[in-house]
């Protein structure tokens, strides 16, 4: 039998409806496939009896015909979704052992449509940072290496050499996509947290509009940006997921309530008379050469698809990185005030309350969520808060009104890179200074501070033989624009699957 | 503008975090990278621009005002790392 975990989400959909293979049969594929990948630490906790109990109920619905959108389909979850009777960490120490009586609104809706859960996915701690270094169960293995690297499977398990960081902060989800250890998986994306994984990956990944998908039950970050979404293994499978995903939620007053299209049915539509934008801004000095000729390429397969390029600009885009490192940490610090060791996660005891919350914030975070707790807390302290916090607001309004102005020409969407560079090392980054790794987000962090949508398409490799990703940012609520250009992307690009299981 | 060692000592304390006094000086320059990163946000001019509020303009839903969740006591102290009689236990507060 071919291998299942090799298909694509909606070929395995297929084949379940076409009864060439059961739900329980595909999940004990995936189930296997997750133990044998265990030094790629992808999985934070797996949950295969679990898997398999759903699996034996879709099976059962799937005899019936009453097959949902998703039914049998095995997914991994971020570990940031709250699920219900399952250990939900943030991967942090200060959640500890954290039982969550109730279901995030997002995989509750995956549970409704038929989804299987295989386990819960790795993630840098808080979903702060761009490597999935910063997690509380150490960091994730990229399945990618560089051409001639020294990465391999060593012995009991391990895995011997410097290898790749698959991005961040979904980094499990991206990894576990890439490495076939589930057919699609749940992320979130704050600055870039989707998007940048998947281009390290090879996979894609799609920011949904601001509101498009409800934050209930996702453990809160910056509550401004924050947005929820899927890493899969083609536009398609990533279409058919955000269908589930998305839709209005009474329990947050943010999503919105618009219908939820079939954006299943813009995968394969025409581009043709399409006007794409090519902001002049994004052209950074130093831009990576390989990096400047993929972007290249992208306009060329557009055009060629039938879309016209006009040049735009974005003056303030330079500015979203800035503006983010203070409105993000000010909203964390805020966020995660709730954890003081009191109703939830871990306790570390003092002399007092006041010793107790300090000495059990000081253990249970770790240091890049303690850094920006503290820049959070001095931007919004007082006399800092003007000059701070709320020039930066009045500095994403202008980053919005760029954006405005270029939709307002007729622009139906922008095409950029995704990531300044390929995948790299383990501990290459931000060591000395936490600048350096803020910098993966550059191109991804506008579109957050917009409130945009934004896909990321795998484009072609570099160099080294490491995949390289593009992204288009849309209108908001036109998603299904960005599945319809994410699709000729793919097809002109064709598939970056990881070839042989080297860490099995 | 940077901060000194005294301010990141505040700042800790502000945000009920505990640093080691021998931490400071490397928190000091981590919080000073990033803002110096951050200052080049003075560069703009923002004169009339409004403060962004909220990305997708809309108007909040209401619910009606009522009770419609609750009598879940044994479930919201499950997590707690010390309860009693379904109450968070912390150390004493009032002398």
């Amino acid at each position: 039998m071919t291998d299942l975990t090799r298909l694509t989400l909606t070929d395995a959909r297929d084949g379940l409806k076409a009864k060439q293979f059961s739900a329980t049969e595909l999940a004990k594929a995936h189930i296997a496939a997750v133990e044998q990948a265990r030094a790629l630490n992808a999985y934070v906790l797996e949950t295969p009896e679990h898997a398999l109990k759903q699996a034996a109920a879709s099976d059962e619905k799937l005899a019936r015909g009453e097959a949902g959108p998703l039914e049998g389909l095995p997914l991994g979850i971020k570990d940031l979704f709250a699920t219900k009777g399952v250990r939900t960490t943030a991967c942090s120490r200060i959640l500890g052992n954290f039982v969550p009586p109730y279901e995030s609104t997002v995989s509750s809706q995956l549970w409704r449509d038929g989804a299987v859960m295989l386990g819960k996915l790795n993630n840098d701690e808080f979903a702060m940072g761009s490597s999935n270094e910063s997690s509380a169960f150490g960091p994730v293995v990229n399945p990618w290496r560089r051409q001639g690297s020294n990465v391999g499977a060593g012995a009991a398990g391990a895995i011997e050499g410097n290898h790749l960081v698959p991005g961040g902060s979904s980094g499990g989800s991206a990894a576990a996509v890439a490495a076939h250890l589930c057919l699609a998986a749940t992320a979130t994306d704050t600055g870039g947290s989707i998007r940048q994984p998947a281009a390290f990956t090879g996979t894609v990944g799609i920011k949904p509009t601001y509101g498009r998908c409800s934050r209930w039950g996702i453990v809160a970050f910056a509550s401004s940006l924050d947005q929820a979404g899927p890493i899969g293994k083609t536009v398609r499978d990533c279409a058919v997921m955000l269908r589930s995903m998305a839709g209005h939620d009474p329990k947050d007053t943010t999503s919105v309530d618009r219908p939820v299209p079939d954006y299943e049915a813009s995968v394969g539509r025409s581009i043709k008379g399409m006007k794409i934008g090519i902001p002049r801004e994004y052209r950074l000095e130093g831009l990576n050469a390989e990096i400047d000729a993929l972007w290249q390429q992208g306009i060329d397969w557009l055009k060629a698809a039938g879309a016209e390029i006009v040049e735009i600009s974005l003056p303030h885009a330079k500015y979203a990185l800035p503006a983010y490192y203070i409105v993000a940490p000010a909203e964390a610090s805020s966020n995660l005030a709730r954890y003081d060791g009191v109703r939830y996660g871990v306790r570390e005891q003092g002399r007092d309350i006041v010793e107790m919350y300090e000495k059990t914030r000081a253990a249970g975070f770790g240091a890049e969520v303690r850094r920006r707790i503290m820049i959070g807390t001095y931007v919004l302290s007082s006399g800092y808060y003007d000059a701070y916090y709320l020039r930066a607001q009045k500095v994403r309004t202008l980053i919005k009104r760029d954006f405005e102005a270029v939709y307002d020409q007729g622009i139906d969407a922008v095409l950029t890179p995704a990531t300044p560079s390929a995948a790299f090392g383990i501990g290459e980054k931000g060591s000395a200074d936490p600048v350096e790794m803020y910098l993966n987000d550059v191109f991804t962090v506008t579109v957050n501070m917009a409130g945009l949508p934004g896909i990321a398409v795998p484009a072609g490799l570099d160099s080294q033989g490491l995949p390289l990703g593009l992204q288009l940012i849309g209108r908001p609520f036109d998603e299904e624009t960005l599945f319809s250009l994410g699709r000729v992307i793919e097809e002109a690009a064709g598939h970056f699957p990881v070839g042989e299981r080297w860490w099995a | 503008m940077s901060v000194d060692a005294a301010t990141v000592k505040r700042v800790a304390h502000l945000s009920r975090i505990a640093v080691d006094d021998a931490d400071v000086p490397k928190l000091q320059g981590e919080l000073n990278a990033i803002l110096g990163f951050v200052e080049q946000l003075n560069e703009v001019d923002v004169t009339g621009v409004e403060p962004m509020t909220s990305v997708t303009p809309m108007v909040m839903k209401k619910r009606q005002d009522v009770v419609n969740d609750g009598e879940i006591a044994a479930e919201i102290v499950a997590n707690a790392p010390a309860s009693e009689d379904n109450y968070f236990m912390v150390p004493k507060v009032i002398e």
